[in-house]
């Protein structure tokens, strides 16, 4: 029959080498993984277009959860560019951003530009959602703003259009070929949902410097940079490989994915 | 793949008998793989607000939160500070500061249990994703083979007779004797089933709960889990868990046998004790 064929010191010692052989599993050994123009990295990015089409296959045009007032239990933490510096914004903010312009340009039929009164008197949608970071915490807040597609509908995308990018005031930082201004993108599924706004308000208030002022974009299905702050310009495009590194979005540019339903 | 059939004529010689289908094989190494990497990107992704709160949101105004990592200035320098259900505890070189005394880094996790070593949440998510992908898809696959070639039923699946020889078996194992057959005991069938039934699924779960977009489809999933926090913090739990399978897992590998142990989960083949009484697996 069968022995005991180990001794409790031998136990302890082959735990203690499973132990420290997970330790060293991290280290460095696969840091090569980070390098953004790596060939494995390229495959493994491969999985996120999949998660995308199955993703936009399962949600359709599901609504994002919306809670209760009650459910309202904090500010709106503010994240990334609190208060931008450019010359520009600070010219608006000073004035109240009476002078302020939303721009819509690129692939439309009509460009136009809305001042923040107009954008006010338009329908709005009022929505509690939660606003969820990429970096794992999430926060409930009540925005309200004008629907993306009440605009859309005055412009008219042409066909040729297939994204929205939206041109940010905040500068990240200034890189090789000058400021690296915010910025972002869309298709045109969430450009067109219910719950695409365009909030100047925020918990019954005027939406505050911090969380985007006067007008941040709300996509509510996708994570926290891809609502960009202290928008001025939305433009309609077929592609954005040239603009910015190519990739849709200052995050993007660095690293992170387009899609960030998940 | 017929371990039954095998298993009485195991008897005599201490056999070779064929234990695991290719399809077990194939699907029991990818998930290894895919575990690693799973764990060391999630660390990483953890680490980037390495607070874990209960609820919908993450409480800045309220608290929350049950588990925590951070770090705190003391005369002696930086000190790391674990706070895990109100208690804090000084984790200093471990989670909340790591690295040396002279480049002490504030990070949840330290960086040799990160994927990639330093701070980079993008590379996290990118690897986080595909090895989820391969490991769900590897899941369906194993599952669906495992029904039709009838590993679950015949191999996985207690039964009564071994829910009955329960109490031997924990005496046995806590002896560290180890009986092998063709079959699984009783104790490997429910730790196998535990993380194919409920860690695996709930790991995959509270995953997705964690996707704004799929909590769009799927809003049952928020009420199911209570919330994208508590799913986030429920993952996490789910990741403890499963390390300390896989720890007791290896450790019963090497107690067992682990070249036979190996080779069965390499080409298929066990060899079973000499002259192994017929009910002494379960």
């Amino acid at each position: 029959m069968s022995k005991a064929i180990l001794t409790r010191r031998r136990l302890l010692g082959i735990g203690a080498a499973g132990a420290s052989s997970l330790m060293l599993g991290g280290c460095d050994a696969f840091d090569f993984l980070g390098d953004r123009s790596g060939n494995v990295r390229d495959v493994l990015k491969k999985a996120n277009d999949v998660t995308y089409y199955v993703q936009r296959f399962l949600i359709g045009d599901a609504l994002a959860p919306e809670y209760a007032e009650s459910e309202v239990r904090q500010g709106q933490k503010p994240n990334g560019s609190t208060n931008p510096t450019s010359t520009e914004y600070l010219a608006l903010k000073a004035n109240d951003f009476a002078d302020y312009r939303l721009s819509v340009t690129g692939l439309v039929e009509t460009p136009k530009s809305y001042s923040l009164a107009e954008l006010r008197n338009m329908p709005s949608r009022t929505q509690i959602t939660r606003h969820d970071c990429v970096e794992g915490w999430s926060c409930i807040a009540k925005w309200t703003g004008t629907p993306l597609s009440v605009v859309l509908d005055e412009v008219k995308l042409k066909p040729a259009a297939r994204y929205l990018v939206f041109h940010c005031y905040d500068n990240m930082g200034s890189g090789a070929s000058g400021p690296n201004f915010y910025y972002e993108s869309c298709d045109l599924a969430d450009a067109r949902h219910p719950q695409t706004i365009l909030a100047y308000g925020l918990n019954n208030e005027t939406l505050p410097v911090p969380n985007g002022a006067p007008v941040r974009v709300r996509i509510e299905r996708q994570l926290g940079y891809k609502q960009p702050k202290y928008i001025h310009t939305i433009e309609a495009v077929s592609g954005f490989a040239a603009i910015g590194k190519g990739k849709g979005g200052y995050w993007e540019d660095r690293g992170y994915e387009w899609y960030a339903g998940i | 793949m017929a371990l039954a059939e095998e298993h009485h004529q195991a008897k005599s010689a201490g056999r070779l008998v064929y234990r695991q289908s290719v399809w077990t094989r194939a699907t029991h190494w990818i998930w290894a793989i895919s575990l690693f990497f799973l764990l060391l990107s999630g660390l990483q992704i953890f680490n980037a607000h390495s607070t874990l709160y209960i609820g919908q949101q993450s409480g800045f105004a309220f608290d929350n939160s049950v588990l925590s990592m951070g770090a705190v200035r003391t005369p002696e320098g930086l000190a790391g500070r674990t706070t895990v259900l109100g208690d804090q505890f000084d984790t200093t070189g471990v989670f909340g500061v790591s690295g040396t005394s002279e480049n002490p880094q504030v990070r949840g996790f330290p960086a040799a249990l990160t994927l990639p070593s330093y701070r980079d949440l993008a590379t996290g998510r990118v690897v986080h994703f595909f090895f989820a992908w391969m490991l769900v898809v590897t899941l369906l696959v194993w599952l669906i083979a495992s029904l039709v070639n009838g590993h679950l039923r015949r191999d996985l699946a207690p039964t009564g007779r071994d829910l009955a020889h329960l109490p031997r078996d924990v005496a046995d194992h806590a002896r560290l004797r180890f009986h092998h057959t063709g079959k699984y005991n009783v104790l490997q069938k429910l730790s196998y089933c535990i993380v194919f039934f409920v860690l695996f699924p709930l790991i995959v779960l509270t995953g997705l709960t964690m996707s704004p977009g799929m909590d769009a489809a799927w809003p049952w999933l928020l009420d199911v889990f209570g919330g994208r926090q508590t799913a986030r913090t429920i993952h996490f739990v789910a990741m403890m868990l499963l390390v300390a399978f896989f720890l007791v897992h290896i450790i019963m590998v090497f107690a067992a046998g682990p070249i036979n142990e190996l080779r069965s989960m390499i080409t298929g083949w066990y060899r079973t004790d000499p002259e192994t009484k017929r009910d002494s697996a379960s």
